[in-house]
Parts: structure tokens; sequence; C-alpha cells
């Protein structure tokens, strides 16, 4: 066998790859619920927290700061184990699928508000004054004038940082969560074949490639120089 | 619950093991974020010939580790490579990966900076004697990483978190040397040290991240 024949034979080997194709499958489908799930939640929880923060109540604006700073500051891995592995002690049990939404999701909440801020922050106070004068109510102002333009200018930053996050379901592996590197992983010890790590590479790939190259697009059309 | 998050025993008993790893983690931090910094520079530079025999391959290598998780990269070399007959051990898995994954991060963000610099400048710049490599190295970086002070700042930010995927790859840094330590003394306490560890060290950057964001909002109103 030429040196080629055996690379072949050993990272793309047709056997095991077909073998172990639908755990690959199957790992795929967790990988996206979870970024389904991440995404909507995180989104969610860090746009209402900047909505809450624009209603300027002193302390509790002081503990929306510390939240974000806290999930901003920790590594999500950290994030991971400490509610994986230290909340039994607690008797407070997670599975590794939930450790993992939660901990990301609490992350892209962190993240998301910051950026959703800093877009209600940008529009300028004028704004705000000259439609409550026209009778608009507070939250008629926030929901017509202030965000439709907030949220325009954060979709670039926005774009970029939940597609980094999003990646980091690949953390549930450590957790024994069963998305496409876990199901790669044991597959490969199963095995003794790095046949499907390279199916799991591919498969990352066919998931986020699409929606980096859209995130480009979306980046290009709602650049911040207006 | 404090005895059993906050055990003061614990913490004393386990106090050498994790501040090993913090000291690990400071050392891997000061290699892979110059690594990673010198990776994107480059990256840059060569975005700046405008060839498109140039410019497609580089853009479909940035998009390709934007895609990638980093967890996978590292794994990738880590267990995959020594099926190859190459086996380079963890700490190196980690720089390498490192080296390719926040290259083409950082590599973005220079691009961006270099980018914002108006051709004007060069072109005075060269008309005035200096070398193409003297515009570049005096004029237009000066302005373009002062520019994208606050990404590089937040993308650093993220290397020095993302370190922590070292435990996966036994290197023991310090959530390795944390997990280490927990399951000898069957106690979560290392764990919550080490989060607060990483806390204390990184939240004066993420306060100094929050400002300069503001602040360059500010500037555009």
């Amino acid at each position: 066998m030429s040196t080629w024949d055996r690379f072949v034979d050993t990272f793309f080997n047709g056997k095991v790859m077909a073998k172990y194709l639908p755990d690959i499958l199957s790992g795929m489908v967790v990988t996206i619920e979870l970024a389904v799930l991440i995404v909507i939640t995180g989104l969610g929880a860090g746009l209402a927290l900047a909505l809450i923060r624009s209603l300027a109540i002193r302390p509790l604006n002081w503990l929306i700061v510390f939240t974000v700073d806290l999930f901003r500051a920790l590594p999500p891995l950290v994030i991971i184990v400490l509610i994986y592995f230290g909340l039994p002690y607690a008797d407070l049990s997670f599975s590794g699928f939930v450790s993992t939404w939660l901990s990301l999701a609490l992350v892209l909440m962190a993240f998301s508000e910051e950026i959703f801020w800093a877009g209600i922050t940008s529009v300028h106070k004028g704004q705000w004054e000259a439609s409550r004068s026209t009778g608009l109510s507070f939250g008629q102002t926030l929901m017509n004038v202030v965000l439709p333009q907030a949220l325009r200018l954060t979709i670039p930053p926005l774009t970029n940082r939940t597609i980094a996050i999003t990646k980091g379901t690949a953390l549930g592996t450590v957790v024994a969560v069963t998305e496409i590197l876990g199901e790669a992983s044991s597959a490969m010890s199963n095995s003794y074949n790095p046949s499907p790590l390279m199916m799991g590479a591919a498969a990352y790939l066919v998931l986020f490639l699409p929606v980096v190259v859209l995130a480009r697009r979306l980046e290009r059309k709602f650049a911040w120089k207006r | 619950m404090i005895q059993t998050f906050f055990n003061f025993d614990i913490i004393v008993a386990s106090w050498p093991i994790v501040m090993a790893g913090l000291l690990n983690t400071v050392l891997l931090s000061l290699i892979v974020v110059p690594l990673g910094l010198f990776g994107g520079l480059l990256l840059a530079l060569l975005a700046s010939i405008r060839h498109p025999l140039v410019r497609w391959p580089l853009m479909a290598w940035v998009d390709f580790f934007r895609a990638f998780p980093p967890l996978v990269l590292l794994i990738l070399l880590f267990a995959g490579l020594p099926f190859a007959g190459l086996d380079l051990g963890g700490f190196a898995c980690v720089a390498i990966a490192f080296f390719l994954n926040t290259g083409a991060y950082y590599g973005e963000i220079f691009r961006a900076g270099i980018e914002s610099i108006p051709a004007g400048q060069v072109e005075a710049a060269r008309s005035t004697g200096l070398g193409r490599l003297q515009a570049l190295g005096y004029i237009v970086l000066p302005q373009a990483v002062r520019n994208v002070m606050p990404d590089l700042l937040s993308n650093t930010l993220e290397v020095v978190k993302l370190t922590s995927l070292g435990s996966v790859v036994a290197v023991p840094e310090l959530l390795y040397q944390a997990r280490q330590a927990q399951s000898l003394t069957y106690n979560p306490t290392p764990i919550v040290v080490a989060a607060i560890i990483y806390f204390l060290m990184l939240w004066p950057l993420v306060r100094l991240l929050s400002r300069l964001e503001n602040r360059a909002l500010a500037g555009r109103r």
C-alpha cells in the first residue's frame, strides 16, 4: 500500500464512515437542537435585560451590569463544569444537555445585553423627547421609534457573537452530551480509527459555514457606517 | 451551603494545586496571545495584496476557522494526528490550534483596521519617499491598531478564556487543576475558587471594554 492509500485508509476509511454515519447524523440533530435553544433563549433574555435596563432603576441596573460582567469574564467551559459537576453537591442535578444549554444561553445573554444596550443608547436623546412630546408613551416610543433603529445597528456585532457562542455547543462533549463531537469521539474510540472525527469536522462545516457566509453578507448590509 | 461550596479547609488544602494551575493559565496566555496576534498580522498583511488569487483563499481560510469550533480543532490535532504517527502532546496542540483559530479572528480585526485608513495617506507617505513597508509600519499600522483597539482587547479576552479548553487535553491549567482538586477532595470548592480567580483576573478587562465600547458609540452619534 502506498503512503497515500494508507493515509486515505486511516483518515477516510469508507467502511468505518458508513458504519458511524448514523451516529454523526444524530449528533448533528442534537447540535442543532442545542444551538436553536441557545440562540432563542440567550438573545431573548439579553433583549429583556436591555429593556429592563432602559427603565433606569438604579439598584436593578447595578445587578444587570454585574451579571453581564460575570458571564463575560467567566470562560463558558468553567460555567458548564460548575453547573454540571458543582450543583449536584447542592442536590441540584442537571443533565449535560441542560447544563450546556443554560451556560451558553447565559453567556449569549450577557454579550447580547451589552450589544442591545449599546444600540438603544445610540439612538439620539432628541428622538426620545420628540416622540414623547407627540403623545407616545414610554413603551410606544421604545417599541416604535427606538428599537427599530437600535436593532438595525446591533446586527453586525450580534451575528459575530452568536456564531462564536453557538459553536461552543462542542463544549457539551465534556459533560457527555451526544452532540457531533461527542458522537465522533466515542465512534473513534470504538473503531480505533480517526475517520469518524473527520466526519464530525465536516459536519460542523456543513452546519456553520453557511451561517458564517450569510453573516458576512448581513454584516455588509447593516454595516456600522450609514 | 458555605461548607459545601466555599469550604475554608478545602481552599487551604487545594491552594497549591489551584495556584499551579493559575500560573500555567497565565503562561499559556502569554504564549498564545502573541502567537495569535502574529498570525493575524500576517493574514492582514497578505489581505492587503488586492489580488483575487490571494484574496479568495484568504477569505475561505478565515471563514473556515470562524465556522470551526476551536475544541474540535484541538481534538482533531490531539486525537487525530497520532494516527498519522504525529503525537504532539497537549501543550503543542493547544498552541497550534490557537495560532490557527485566534489568528483568523485577529486577522479580520487587523484587516478592518488597515482598511479604515484612507488610501490617500499611503499615497502621501509614498510620495515623500517612504518605501511600501515603511509606509505600512510607520503610517498605516499605528493608526490601524488604535482604531481597532477595543476589538483587539475583546478578542484577547476571548483567547484567555479559551485557554480553559486546555483542560480537555490534560494541559494542567487553572480549570484542569481545579477539576483534579475537586475529584481528590470530593468537594466543588476548588472549581468555585477557580471561577472566582477567572472572574477577578478578567473583570478589569471586561469593565475597560465596556467603557471603550460605550465611548465608541458616543462618537458615532
